[in-house]
């Protein structure tokens, strides 16, 4: 037992605890924060830590509230606003570094735990990924083990840490049921704030030289796809994103939509079976959906654009899961509107003479032979494909076609599509990703930001829109392989696409593999992944207060198995008493019944008389087990008394 | 006022426990969340509102265990106290002002270790104990007696906060426990010893005292022991002075509820004697005391000690007329 005087004061020995806590759930935030107000974060703990060692006395609150108004004044000034995401954060963590400055009672030490709970969301705010899942859950830990330390006084560590656990583990059922049957509401309640959306990559509505071979630096997954069938091979996988078809000389732009014009469904005359499979694309923060050219079947909320590009209703800001099927063998807009041809005609007048004057040279031939001779040159001339072209001047096609002669996907395909509109030939800039890799773990297959693409689509009469790839032309194994095999050895790439070690590539794949299905299962938990599960569970089409009511019903039954689980119970029998109820349970086998009101001492004199040659034993028994319950004896006594129970003889049959 | 005792009463159950010992069953545990609890839900109200807006799936996850972690919470801030066994002990007499410490023997059968109960009687500072797997220890409940007499403490409050401290249980268990308070003793000089077996007014005609000299008035000194002469002599104005008598070996202490002044309040004639008890106590002086109604011959030792205080504590009360 031990007794201490309540108090609602902070004990000393609990302030570590509540330090470890800041330290834990503001720490990852180190990252995105800005260096002065990392600095100062940890700065104030590690005062506070030493106030901590020394005893020394908390700073007067004058000082704190000047601190805190700096702060404010600092982030006001860094962030341009005290609200929003960002500057939010950077609030809670200046709130969470310097509240400890001013702890003095349990009910600061509570706020310190509850302002804890409350950073490790802000946390997802900038990444939901497996490991910053684990840390978080072990700062959950912690907070709990902080809070059992502040209401249970001083314990040792390894008590805590279990009691926390034990907390811990009986939650999670409860998270379980909560996570599967929660009526999830999708999008949000109100307008995000500004940089809600800030940091995600992907391909840009605008293509100018050096835009894409930047995109390929990264390694970040761009989306995965899930094939019913087979796997088609790595060259027919050209997954459709903008389609370009203005050019300033500089810069290839998709068109803006002409007021009162609508996309028309495209004509696609199929020569192949469709093939279904499924896309789970990162959130890239623009409207199209990188399906597989050519697209049959489209996801709900989502259409054709003008580029024949799938196009979803809002940006993506979210991962998501998107349907398709898609044929790869087809022709399509065999029949396309006059304007759309016309507008993939268009030049800027003026610029790229020679450029100019080489596809006049080229007017007479049919548009096939016109689009032949433009490959031809690339292949017969020495182009090089690198990552690192040398800079264009103004006259950007004239320099790259007869001067430098080295670039990249964007600068063939710009290139080569300058050279049809000049010929003559309708043709646009198609970008998006081209290839994948399927990762065995779970076979899906993989495309990388660094599998980015550019290629050019002609429009042929009697065929439609055919794509023409200028960059397989220089470099065939690009399109056949990938882009580490297409590139010469030197040029910067992301280490995970140069990944040679076999060890290496599976660990990836794993992980990889891993994070899928945390993707789909954990983040892409949905409304819509939701009616699928509960349609599993047997509730087709549940409304909410079906929903409402099988949540009220699983909740009671998890907190009814809780605790029955935890309830205290099986009380916890006397070592000694059983020892003695066994012996006497054993003489009984004997024929001797200890009444429950005979004492031990009592039962040994009947015992001597009744049955001497156990006169002896019983007398042994008696007395330690008297000793035991009513005298100063030791534990091992206990042992003594346990042997006499085992030499008790078996009783002997009797034979009448 | 009364209906709403009324409730009290049978929600909580209040009155004494007469089945000793006292199991705490779910009967009389009750729970709610505390202040902490509720900033604990507004604090995941808001975080849901945000992983909502934000479309955060692990935001979602951790609001579910952390909703979890509440509800696990409040089914162990309830075992802590479930299946407890309490046994009252005698509680030793105190004198007024000082605190009595009520022994309470609580026993916990079973295979699960309980902290931080808290134990207080109503607006009294709390006892806090912890208690291992299948234990048993003594807590001391401390009461500040502030009346002399037989002091009841009424029901204690048996509450907890851990292990998260978002909820508070807690039970009414009323155990019979009972306090002598000793009346506050306010030490004056004592009075002089005499010889004879009953003193009361013929106290100072007593040919066998000696005048022995003067001293300036006690409160506790009767007004016939005024030295008038000698204060008439002086003109000043100085503090009353009274005789002082001398008695011989022979003579008897007696603690006189008549040698304390009259005209006091009665609380106060009970202080004065108890003072006097006391430092005859320290001195070893045998003392007898004498209470209207109520005598208690010279003597010394614990069991004379513990009577006379006895006698003190319970004057005019009802339990003293069936005293012995």
């Amino acid at each position: 037992m031990t007794t201490r005087s309540a108090a609602a004061d902070l004990e000393h020995g609990a302030t570590p605890w509540l330090l470890v806590a800041a330290l834990a759930t503001t720490a990852p935030h180190v990252e995105h924060l800005p260096t002065w107000l990392s600095l100062l974060t940890g700065g104030a703990l590690a005062w506070r830590t030493w106030l901590w060692h020394r005893r020394g006395r908390l700073p007067h609150r004058a000082w704190l509230a000047l601190l805190v108004a700096a702060c404010l004044g600092g982030i006001g000034w860094q962030y341009r606003t005290l609200f929003g995401r960002d500057a939010g954060v950077a609030l809670l963590v200046v709130f969470m570094a310097l509240k400890p400055l001013e702890m003095g009672s349990r009910r600061d030490a509570l706020v310190v735990v509850m302002l804890g709970y409350f950073l490790l969301l802000t946390h997802y705010f900038y990444s939901q990924s497996i490991p910053t899942g684990g840390w978080l859950l072990l700062a959950t830990g912690w907070l709990t083990a902080t809070l059992i330390r502040l209401y249970g006084g001083a314990q040792p560590l390894p008590q805590i840490a279990r009691q926390a656990l034990v907390l811990l583990a009986q939650s999670l059922p409860f998270m379980l049921v909560l996570y599967l049957l929660f009526p999830r509401i999708s999008g949000p309640l109100w307008g995000l704030p500004q940089d809600a959306h800030a940091g995600l990559s992907g391909l840009s509505d605008r293509l100018a030289p050096g835009s894409i071979s930047h995109l390929i630096q990264s390694g970040a997954i761009a989306f995965r796809s899930h094939f019913v069938g087979e796997v088609p091979e790595h060259a027919s996988l050209y997954w459709r994103g903008p389609v370009f078809d203005e050019y300033d000389g500089l810069t290839w732009r998709a068109r803006s939509a002409p007021a009162g014009e609508r996309p028309v469904p495209p004509a696609i005359d199929a020569s192949a079976p469709a093939q279904a499979y499924t896309t789970i694309l990162e959130a890239h923060n623009q409207r199209w959906l990188l399906a597989l050219d050519m697209p049959t079947t489209l996801p709900a909320d989502s259409a054709f654009g003008f580029g024949l590009e799938v196009l979803a209703r809002e940006p993506l800001r979210a991962r998501a899961r998107f349907g398709f099927s898609s044929v790869l063998a087809y022709r399509v807009n065999q029949r396309e509107s006059p304007a759309v041809l016309q507008r993939a005609l268009r030049l800027p007048t003026q610029i790229n003479p020679r450029a100019r004057a080489l596809a006049a040279s080229w007017q007479a031939l049919p548009p096939e032979r016109i689009a032949e001779a433009a490959l031809t040159l690339f292949r017969r001339e020495n182009f090089v494909y690198t990552l690192r072209p040398p800079l264009l001047g103004a006259n950007a096609m004239d320099d790259f076609l007869f001067v430098t002669r080295s670039g990249f996907c964007e600068h063939y395909a710009s290139a080569f599509v300058f050279l049809m509109r000049a010929a003559g030939v309708p043709a646009r800039v198609v970008a998006g990703y081209q290839g994948g890799e399927i990762n065995p773990v779970d076979g899906y297959l993989t495309v990388r930001q660094s599998d980015a693409h550019a290629w050019s689509e002609i429009w042929l009469a009697g065929q439609g829109w055919v794509r023409v790839d200028p960059t397989a032309a220089v470099a065939p194994s690009r399109v056949e392989q990938g882009i580490a095999a297409a590139l010469p050895d030197g040029d910067p790439l992301p280490v995970v696409v140069r990944l040679d070690a076999d060890w290496a590539r599976q660990l990836r794949n794993r992980w990889e593999a891993a994070n899928n299905a945390w993707n789909q299962w954990v983040l892409g938990y949905n409304p819509q992944r939701q009616r699928e599960v509960l349609s599993r569970l047997g509730l087709r089409q549940p409304d909410w207060q079906e929903m409402t009511a099988a949540l009220a019903i699983f909740s009671a039954l998890t907190l009814a198995a809780v605790t029955w689980w935890t309830l205290p119970r099986g009380r916890r029998r006397d070592p000694v008493e059983r020892a003695w109820q066994g012996f006497c349970a054993g003489l009984a086998r004997h024929g001797i019944n200890r009444p429950a009101w005979e004492g031990p001492l009592d039962f040994a004199g009947r015992v001597a008389r009744e049955k001497p040659e156990l006169a002896a034993l019983a007398a042994a028994a008696a007395s330690q087990y008297a000793e035991l319950r009513y005298g100063l004896a030791d534990a091992g006594q206990l042992q003594h008394l346990q042997e006499c129970v085992r030499r008790i003889p078996k009783p002997r049959r009797r034979t009448i | 006022m009364r209906p709403f005792a009324l409730v009290q009463r049978w929600l909580f159950r209040l009155g004494r426990d007469e089945e000793l010992p006292i199991v705490l069953s779910q009967r009389r545990i009750f729970i709610v969340p505390s202040a902490a609890g509720l900033l604990y839900a507004a604090v995941l109200l808001v975080m849901a509102v945000g992983a909502i807006n934000y479309n955060l799936s692990l935001g979602h996850a951790l609001i579910f265990l952390l909703a979890g972690l509440g509800l696990v919470g409040m089914v162990h801030t309830f075992n802590n106290l479930f299946g407890l066994r309490l046994l009252p002990a005698p509680c030793a007499a105190v004198f007024a002002g000082e605190t009595a410490r009520f022994p309470l023997l609580v026993e916990n059968p079973r295979r699960l270790s309980r902290r931080a109960l808290e134990f207080a009687f109503t607006g009294q500072p709390a006892a806090i104990l912890d208690l291992a797997a299948g234990s048993s220890a003594t807590v001391a409940i401390p009461f500040v007696a502030s009346r002399r007499g037989r002091l009841d403490p009424g029901r204690i409050t048996l509450s907890t906060r851990y292990p998260l401290g978002l909820f508070r249980a807690w039970s009414y268990p009323h155990p019979p426990f009972s306090c002598l308070v000793y009346p506050r003793p306010l030490r004056t000089p004592l009075p002089a010893a005499s010889s004879g077996q009953q003193t009361d007014s013929r106290h100072g005609v007593n040919g066998r005292e000696d005048f022995a000299g003067l001293r300036t008035r006690q409160i506790s000194d009767p007004t016939r022991h005024i030295a008038w002469r000698a204060v008439a002599r002086r003109t000043d104005d100085q503090p009353l002075l009274v005789k002082q008598f001398a008695g011989g070996a022979s003579d008897e202490l007696w603690l006189d509820w008549s040698l304390t002044p009259a005209d006091a309040d009665p609380e106060l004639r009970l202080s004065i004697l108890a003072g006097w008890l006391q430092i005859a106590e320290e001195l070893h002086l045998p003392y007898g005391l004498s209470l209207p109604g109520s005598h208690f011959p010279p003597a010394l030792g614990d069991a004379q000690r513990r009577r006379c205080l006895r006698a003190l504590a319970l004057f005019g009360t009802s339990e003293a007329a069936g005293d012995d």
